[in-house]
C-alpha cells in the first residue's frame, strides 16, 4: 500500500519572462515506498512548491514526477494531501469529512461509517464524530485532516508544515501520534518543515533544500530506533549537525 | 455617557444588560410610542390644530386592520400580493442561480453576461417600470415580470461572487481526495457558496416587497399596495397605514423564513 | 479591458435586436424602441429645455432629502453609539419601521404634506435614513475594543478617544452608509416622481407611458443609469482620495 516517488530534475519558475523568480532548480530525487521523506529549509526555500508538484496542483516548468513509474498530471486519490491551514470542509461533521473520499469512489454508506469509524478512533477523536469543524482547536482539527487524508488509501501522503500552526505541546503530541501511525501504516510520506527537531524526531531521511532557488543541498540518513528519544545523545547529534548546516545556509543569504 | 474605564473595557457596545431588564425596555418603548402616538393624535382632536383624519391613532389604524380582516377584506388584498411576490421572486431567483452559477465558474459565460448586467444594474428598477407595463399591460404578467427583473441582480451578482470566492484550498483538498469536476462543483463549490448565495435572496425577498407596493399603486384592482392608494384617493389614513403594517409584516415574516432556513443550512458556521 | 468593451457590446446587442425586430416585426416595433428613437427624443427634450429642468428638479430633490437623511443619520448614529441607553431606546422602533417597505408610505406623505416639493424631499429623507442609520451606527460599534485599550494606555484622555480612534477606524464604514443612502436617494425618487409630479426623470418617465412612447422611457431609464453611476463613480474617487488604503472593497 505504498508507493515510489520519483523527481526527476524538477525546475519551476514564477512570474513572466522579465520578472522571472526560480522557486525550484534542477531538484532530482527518489522517495523509497514506505518511508518517511522530510524537506527541510528556510521559509522561501520552494520546499512547498516542490510538495505541490508532487500533489500536482501546479505543474513543473521542467522535469516531472513519477508515481510508480507513472507521470503526475494532475491531484489524485492515491497521493492524500495534509495541509498547514486543515482546510477541512467547513460544512460537514467530522466523520463525513473523514468520509468524503471513500464517499467520491461511491463506497456504499455503511462501509463508509466503518472506515471513519476506524481514523477517527486512531486519531482519537471518536467523542467528536458530529461535530463541525467550527467547534474544534486547532490541533483537533489537524487530527480530523490526517485521518481525512488516511481514510482514502493513498499509497503516498504528502504533508505542508502540518503542525506550523499549533502550539509547542500539541505539536509534540501530534509528532508521536505521527509516528505512531507511521509504525502501523507504513504509508510512503513527504513531509514538509522548518523545524530540525521535527525532521530529526519523524524522518527516515532529511532533505536539506537550499534558498534561492531551491535545490538540495545534501540529504541525511537519521539512523535512530522508530521510537524516538528526544533527549538521546544520537538524536541531539543530528540536530547539531543538520543545524551548522542550515546555519551557513541562513548566513550566506544575509551576505 | 461612557467613561474611559467603560471604553476599554467593552468598547462602544456597553456592558450588555441582563436578559429581562432588556425585554422590559424594550416593551416599554414600543407603549411609550404607541401611548405618545394616540396622545398626539387625541390634542389633534381636542386642540382642533388640523383636520384629524390625517393623523389617526393607533387603535383607529388596528382596529381598521381588525376590521378589513373580518369582512375577509384584507385577505383578497393579502392573497393577491403575496401571489405576485412569490411567483415574481421564485422566478428571479431560479434565473439568478440558473446564470450565476455558471458564470461564476466559467469566464466565457461571465463575458457573455457581464455587458447587460453592467448597463442594467446602475437603472433604478423603478425606472423600468412603465416599459413592463407597455410590453405586457395592466394586468399580472407586468407585475410579476418586474418584481423578477428587479430581484435578478442583486442575487445575480451575489451568486457569482460567492462562487468565485470559493477558496482555492478547499477545491484542491478535495481534488486530493479524488474528486472529479462534476464532485468539485456539488460538493465543494455549491456548500461553499451558499452562505453569500443566501444572502443575496434575503436581499431578493427585501427588494420584492419594497418593489411591489408601487407597481400595484398603478393600475391595479386587489393588493396591498391598491388598498393604500386606495386610502389616498378618499383621504382613508386608518387604512393606509393599516396596510403599510401588514405589509412590514408579511416582509418580516419572509426575512425571518429565510433567516431561518439558512441557520438550519448554515449550522456548521456556529460555533 | 471587459468592462470597458461591455457598453459597446450592449449598445450593439440592443440595435442589433431593435433594428432586427423593425425588419422582420417578430414584435410591434413601436414597443422596442432603436437607439435611433432614444437618441432623437433626448435631442427633442434638449432642445425645448425640459430635459435640463427634469434633471435639475430630481437633483435638488435628492440633494436636499438626502442632505437632510445624512445629517440626521450621522448626528443620531453618534448619539446613540455613544449612549448604550438611547441605543436600546431606538432600536425597536427602528425594527418596527424598517421591514415596511418605505413605498407604502410614499401616498400617506402625499396626504401629509401635498404634491409639492416638500413631500418628495421629505419621503427621500425619510427613506435614506433608516439603512444610514442603522449602517452608521454598526461602524461605530464595530470599532475595535483593542484599538481603544491601546490609545487609553498611550495616555488618551475620553475626548481623545472618541476623536483620535472612534471616528477615523468608523469613517470607511461611514462613508459607505453615505454611499448606500445615495444609490437608495436614487431608487425612489422615480417612484416618489412617479405619484403626482409636474417635472423630474420620474415624472418623464411616466409621461412616456401615459402618452405611449416607450423611447422615453428608455430615454429616462438610461439617463438615470448614466446619473448613478457618475455620482457612484465620483463618491467613491472621493472616498479613495479620503481613505486611501484604508476604502472598504
Amino acid at each position: 500500500m505504498s508507493a515510489r516517488v520519483q523527481l526527476e530534475g524538477l525546475h519551476k519558475t514564477f512570474g513572466v519572462d522579465g520578472h522571472a523568480a526560480p522557486a525550484l532548480s534542477d531538484v532530482s530525487l527518489e522517495v523509497h515506498a514506505g518511508e518517511l521523506l522530510c524537506l527541510l529549509g528556510p521559509s522561501g526555500c520552494g520546499k512547498s512548491t516542490l510538495l505541490n508538484i508532487v500533489a500536482g496542483f501546479l505543474p513543473p516548468t521542467r522535469g516531472r514526477v513519477l508515481v510508480d513509474g507513472a507521470p503526475v498530471t494532475g491531484p489524485g486519490p492515491e497521493r492524500g494531501v495534509v495541509f498547514q491551514e486543515y482546510v477541512l470542509f467547513p460544512w460537514l461533521t467530522v466523520a463525513q469529512n473523514v468520509e468524503f473520499g471513500p464517499r467520491l469512489q461511491g463506497a456504499p454508506a455503511e462501509r463508509c461509517r466503518a472506515i471513519a469509524a476506524r481514523y477517527l478512533h486512531m486519531v482519537g477523536l471518536s467523542e467528536h464524530a458530529a461535530k463541525f469543524p467550527v467547534q474544534l482547536s486547532g490541533g483537533m482539527k489537524q487530527r480530523v485532516a490526517i485521518a481525512r487524508a488516511l481514510a482514502n488509501s493513498p499509497s503516498i501522503v504528502l504533508m505542508d508544515e502540518p503542525f506550523g500552526a499549533l502550539d509547542a505541546q500539541t505539536r509534540e503530541v501530534l509528532q508521536e501520534e505521527l509516528s505512531r501511525i507511521q509504525r502501523v501504516e507504513h504509508k510512503t510520506i513527504i513531509f514538509v518543515t522548518h523545524s530540525i527537531r521535527e525532521a530529526v524526531y519523524l524522518a527516515d531521511r532529511v532533505v536539506v533544500l537550499n534558498r534561492a532557488p531551491g535545490r538540495i543541498k545534501e540529504i541525511f540518513t537519521i539512523k535512530l530506533p522508530e521510537a524516538r528519544d528526544r533527549f538521546a545523545p544520537e538524536f541531539t547529534r543530528y540536530e547539531s549537525e543538520i543545524t551548522r548546516l542550515v546555519k551557513e545556509e541562513v548566513a550566506r543569504v544575509h551576505e | 455617557m461612557s467613561t474611559v474605564t467603560d471604553l476599554v473595557q467593552w468598547g462602544l457596545r456597553g456592558a450588555s444588560l441582563p436578559r429581562r431588564r432588556a425585554l422590559a425596555l424594550r416593551l416599554g418603548v414600543v407603549l411609550a410610542f404607541l401611548a405618545l402616538w394616540s396622545l398626539a393624535s387625541g390634542l389633534v382632536v381636542l386642540l382642533g390644530l388640523f383636520n384629524p383624519i390625517f393623523l389617526a391613532g393607533p387603535w383607529l389604524v388596528l382596529g381598521k386592520v381588525w376590521e378589513l380582516a373580518l369582512s375577509g377584506e384584507l385577505w383578497g388584498h393579502l392573497g393577491a400580493t403575496l401571489e405576485r411576490v412569490a411567483v415574481g421572486f421564485t422566478t428571479g431567483a431560479l434565473l439568478a442561480l440558473a446564470l450565476g452559477l455558471p458564470a461564476g465558474q466559467w469566464r466565457a459565460v461571465r463575458n457573455l453576461l457581464e455587458p447587460i448586467v453592467e448597463i442594467l444594474r446602475p437603472i433604478p428598477p423603478l425606472a423600468m417600470l412603465p416599459l413592463f407595463i407597455v410590453w405586457a399591460g395592466i394586468g399580472e404578467t407586468s407585475k410579476v415580470a418586474f418584481i423578477t427583473y428587479a430581484t435578478f441582480f442583486p442575487m445575480f451578482l451575489s451568486t457569482v461572487h460567492a462562487v468565485q470566492q470559493v477558496d482555492p484550498l478547499l477545491l484542491r483538498a478535495a481534488a486530493s481526495l479524488g474528486a472529479r469536476r462534476p464532485q468539485l462543483f456539488f460538493r465543494v463549490v455549491l456548500p461553499a457558496a451558499l452562505p453569500e448565495i443566501l444572502t443575496g435572496i434575503r436581499l431578493g425577498v427585501a427588494l420584492s416587497f419594497f418593489v411591489i407596493v408601487i407597481s400595484e399603486f398603478i393600475g391595479a384592482e386587489q393588493g396591498l399596495g391598491y388598498l393604500i392608494n386606495d386610502g389616498r384617493n378618499f383621504f382613508l389614513v386608518p387604512q393606509m397605514l393599516g396596510a403599510a403594517i401588514v405589509l412590514g409584516l408579511l416582509g418580516y415574516a419572509g426575512n425571518a423564513l429565510v433567516v431561518r432556513l439558512g441557520r438550519h443550512w448554515l449550522r456548521w458556521e456556529r460555533p | 479591458m471587459i468592462r470597458t468593451l461591455a457598453l459597446p457590446a450592449a449598445l450593439l446587442g440592443w440595435a442589433t435586436v431593435t433594428y432586427g425586430n423593425r425588419a422582420l416585426e417578430v414584435m410591434n416595433p413601436a414597443l422596442l424602441p432603436t437607439p435611433g428613437e432614444v437618441a432623437a427624443v433626448t435631442v427633442a427634450l434638449a432642445r425645448d429645455g425640459s430635459l435640463a429642468r427634469d434633471v435639475l428638479v430630481s437633483s435638488g430633490r435628492i440633494v436636499a432629502g438626502f442632505g437632510l437623511a445624512a445629517v440626521a443619520a450621522l448626528a443620531l448614529g453618534l448619539a446613540v453609539a455613544l449612549y448604550a441607553p438611547a441605543r436600546l431606546a431606538v432600536e425597536p422602533l427602528v425594527e418596527f419601521l424598517r421591514p415596511i417597505p418605505p413605498l407604502a408610505f410614499l401616498p400617506m406623505f402625499l396626504v401629509w404634506f401635498g404634491l409639492g416639493e416638500t413631500s418628495k424631499v421629505a419621503f427621500i429623507a425619510y427613506t435614506t435614513f433608516f439603512p444610514m442609520f442603522v449602517a452608521v451606527t454598526a461602524s461605530l460599534l464595530r470599532v475595535d475594543v483593542m484599538l481603544l485599550r491601546a490609545a487609553a494606555s498611550l495616555g488618551a484622555t475620553r475626548r481623545d478617544l472618541l476623536r483620535r480612534v472612534v471616528l477615523p477606524a468608523a469613517l470607511p464604514g461611514i462613508v459607505v452608509a453615505l454611499r448606500l443612502g445615495f444609490g437608495l436617494a436614487i431608487f425612489v425618487i422615480v417612484g416618489a416622481e412617479f405619484m403626482g409630479a409636474d417635472a423630474g426623470l420620474g415624472n418623464l418617465i411616466m409621461e412616456g407611458r401615459v402618452f405611449f412612447n416607450p423611447a422615453q422611457i428608455v430615454m429616462g431609464a438610461l439617463l438615470l443609469g448614466v446619473l448613478g453611476s457618475l455620482v457612484n463613480g465620483l463618491l467613491v474617487a472621493l472616498e479613495r482620495r479620503a481613505l486611501g488604503g484604508r476604502a472598504l472593497r
